[in-house]
């Protein structure tokens, strides 16, 4: 009984772990679909979003309150990184955009650690800190609420990029960027959107992760890691794959974590992630 | 320029070079320590405070003002006619190879008859093996790693307790509890990230638990980037301990607090090494939740109840250091001082021999000192026997020191609160 319990437990955590991670990964498997771009300051993306957060709750709006503003303010910022930086990036060697955005990783930690030092902080008072208990199952609202959350924003990006005008001319760019030009598609225009896009979904996934993280200014790294592993496991540039991706990756942590040792947590993940990509190097559900 | 201002130049220079010559033949001798801090780099804001420390030191060895702590108020050091004691400071940036040529350029050009420093320990790793070589003593007052002194250096002292020490100070607390209030502590797990810090207290922890018969119901070792830490959890969990020593840094510390908490694992107490667990962000994140954790320290200000310099040299300190108070780091390295005058002064000589010897033989108790220690005595590794650190216990939001008991400002409420669900 106590095993199944304790296996209960870890299910519902590696789940729940997983959704975070499919957070924090639609955004960049987005970008990268539509422009072969790898944004590996996507986790400082996260960083700023979770100190807007943080500010935002400092005057009194709560990170649910504070999810749309946030999540509008990072698709401004994420026009702006393209219009200014990653459009003339694209024009280079493909290498421009690897070395472009991990210089933009360096500048954006070195600002924050300026701006609002290394200290850790974090919302207070945040809401939902209790705990819901099913039998001896025992989950945590906050975690609970940032899975809901991830797919609520997940199912929302797949719906938006499968049946709207725009998402269809995204799709139309990642498929064919000069046949899409040649239909009258404005690949710049396309391009600045699905970076926006991506940034406020990194951008929903910071409002969220306050309820149950402190911000610091290397506080995206670690997630932006998996979020590498969960897109490459689940397809780049797929949406549904990110979700897989995740799932499977939260739930090989913590089962690994458990049953082998927590140290060696990440072992099975980074297995599983060597086994698919020699199998299908597209990932579980990318496209060739 | 013309031939005679050339002259009267050469002159001028001449009298003015030969002006602190005179000045100091009248002057009792000068003896000179070289430090080495990090007075750049990542940890130069530590770096200025031990600094400021150690200036204050030497003035209170030269100075005429007495307080109830070792060499402070006799105009120098009476057994060298009152010779005073001159700091030069070398900056090792925080990295072991500026620490070397520290060194060497204190030695080589300073002519110090003895080194201290350097605050993290591997700088002091590398230093101190440059004072062994040239045959010069070396007093460490603020490097924890237990590994510094098990490298059979003849002339290494270090008087701050290391991380083996606070794993010790944990069992002879309940030790203490169990004494005073029949309190019975068997079972215990060990938590950690996996770097050197949390591997090495688990290390201490696990080793020293089971010698004191303890059992050690589960070890867990993570890295400290994680994110999540429900395997880690269900494992405490599934171990059913009566305590947890916890050794992590502020993300995961908090990350461990709430799956405690979620999880409704009863403990009768957690005892954490520092770090995250005595972060600003801890205890305004947890709330209510952070009542009743304990935590490890070098020093508090608390001592004050013990040695009524505490205060004194705290205020001093502030009105030196931008009116911020007296901490660990900063009480270490004063004492850190205040015994290498102590023992250049019994040596009644500057050769290095002799002071060496003088720290062996070094004796000084507890209550004069600003620490929370027993003494100050070295063994033949040149570790400070009598090292100990403080226990303090969240309550009310505040951090109150509950053990030693001798030192101690609140009574320990044990077991901990229980989680509000």
């Amino acid at each position: 009984m106590e095993a199944l319990t304790t296996f209960a437990q870890l299910l519902a955590g590696g789940v729940l772990t997983g959704l975070v991670f499919a957070l924090v990964a639609v955004g960049l498997t987005l970008v990268y679909g539509v422009m072969d771009v790898v944004n590996f300051a996507h986790g400082e993306f996260l960083m700023l979003a979770m100190y807007a957060t943080l500010g935002l709750a400092l005057i009194g709006l709560s990170p649910f309150a504070g999810l749309p503003l946030v999540a509008i303010a990072l698709f401004l910022f994420g026009i702006v990184v393209y219009r200014v930086f990653i459009r003339r990036l694209l024009a280079g060697p493909p290498e421009a955009t690897v070395f472009g955005t991990f210089g933009l990783l360096v500048l954006l930690q070195g600002l924050a650690q300026a701006l609002f030092s290394s200290d850790f902080l974090s919302v207070p008072h945040p809401p939902l800190q209790g705990t819901l208990r099913f039998g001896g199952l025992a989950i945590s609202q906050a975690t609970l609420a940032e899975g809901a959350g991830a797919l609520v924003l997940t199912a929302a990006l797949f719906a938006f990029v499968e049946y709207t005008e725009t998402g269809r001319a995204m799709r139309a760019v990642a498929e064919d960027r000069v046949a899409a030009t040649l239909m009258g598609i404005d690949v710049q225009r396309v391009n600045g959107l699905a970076f926006g896009i991506g940034a406020a979904c990194v951008g929903a996934a910071g409002a969220l992760l306050m309820l149950s993280y402190p911000v610091f200014p290397t506080a995206g790294a670690p997630f932006a890691l998996t979020a590498f592993v969960v897109v490459a496991l689940g397809g780049f540039g797929s949406i549904q794959g990110a979700l897989v991706g995740a799932l499977l990756v939260g739930l090989l942590e913590v089962f690994g974590g458990f049953y082998l040792s927590p140290e060696l947590k990440m072992v099975p993940v980074y297995l599983a992630y060597l086994a698919i990509v020699l199998v299908r190097p597209q990932g579980l559900l990318g496209r060739r | 320029m013309s031939a005679r201002r050339v002259c009267l130049a050469f002159a001028a220079a001449i009298a003015v070079a030969s002006m602190p010559f005179a000045s100091r033949a009248a002057d009792p001798q000068e003896i000179v320590i070289g430090s080495i801090l990090p007075l750049t780099g990542p940890s130069a804001q530590t770096g200025a405070g031990l600094r400021t420390a150690q200036t204050l030191a030497a003035d209170l060895v030269n100075g005429h003002v007495s307080y109830p702590l070792p060499m402070v108020g006799k105009s120098g050091l009476p057994h060298l006619g009152h010779a005073r004691i001159k700091l030069v400071f070398a900056d090792s940036q925080g990295k072991p190879d500026q620490a070397r040529a520290a060194a060497e350029q204190l030695i080589t050009q300073e002519h110090a008859v003895a080194l201290i420093g350097t605050y993290a320990s591997s700088t002091t790793a590398t230093a101190s093996q440059v004072a062994e070589r040239y045959g010069i003593p070396f007093l460490n007052p603020d490097s924890s790693a237990p590994s510094l002194t098990a490298r059979g250096l003849k002339w290494f002292f270090r008087t701050t307790p290391n991380d083996a020490t606070f794993a010790e100070n944990f069992y002879q607390f309940f030790a203490d509890l169990n004494r005073t209030k029949k309190i019975a502590v068997k079972k215990v797990a060990v938590v950690g990230e996996d770097g050197l810090f949390g591997t090495g207290a688990g290390d201490a922890e696990e080793e020293i638990g089971k010698r004191r018969g303890f059992t050690i119901v589960t070890r867990v070792a993570y890295p400290a980037t994680t994110t999540e830490v429900n395997a880690e959890v269900q494992k405490v969990k599934a171990a059913a301990p009566d305590v947890v020593m916890m050794a992590s840094y502020a993300p995961d510390a908090l990350l461990f607090m709430r799956g405690f908490k979620d999880q409704g694992i009863l403990l009768q107490g957690i005892l954490a090494q520092d770090a995250g667990f005595i972060d600003p962000g801890f205890v305004k994140t947890e709330g209510k939740d952070a009542e009743g954790v304990f935590t490890r320290e070098v020093f508090s200000l608390d001592i004050k109840h013990r040695n009524k310099a505490v205060p004194l040299i705290d205020q001093l300190f502030r009105l030196r250091f931008g009116d911020k108070p007296l901490d660990g780091n900063t009480a270490r390295d004063i004492m850190g001082v205040l015994v290498l005058a102590d023992a250049i002064d019994r040596a009644g000589s500057t050769k290095p021999d002799a002071i060496r010897t003088a720290l062996q033989n070094t004796n000084i108790p507890g209550i004069l000192t600003l620490m929370p220690w027993k003494q100050i005595k070295f063994d033949a590794q040149g570790q400070n026997v009598g090292g100990v650190g403080i226990i303090e216990q969240i309550q009310d939001g505040k951090y109150e020191t509950v053990w030693p008991f001798d030192v101690a400002v609140k009574a320990p409420i044990w077991p901990m609160p229980a989680w509000k669900r």
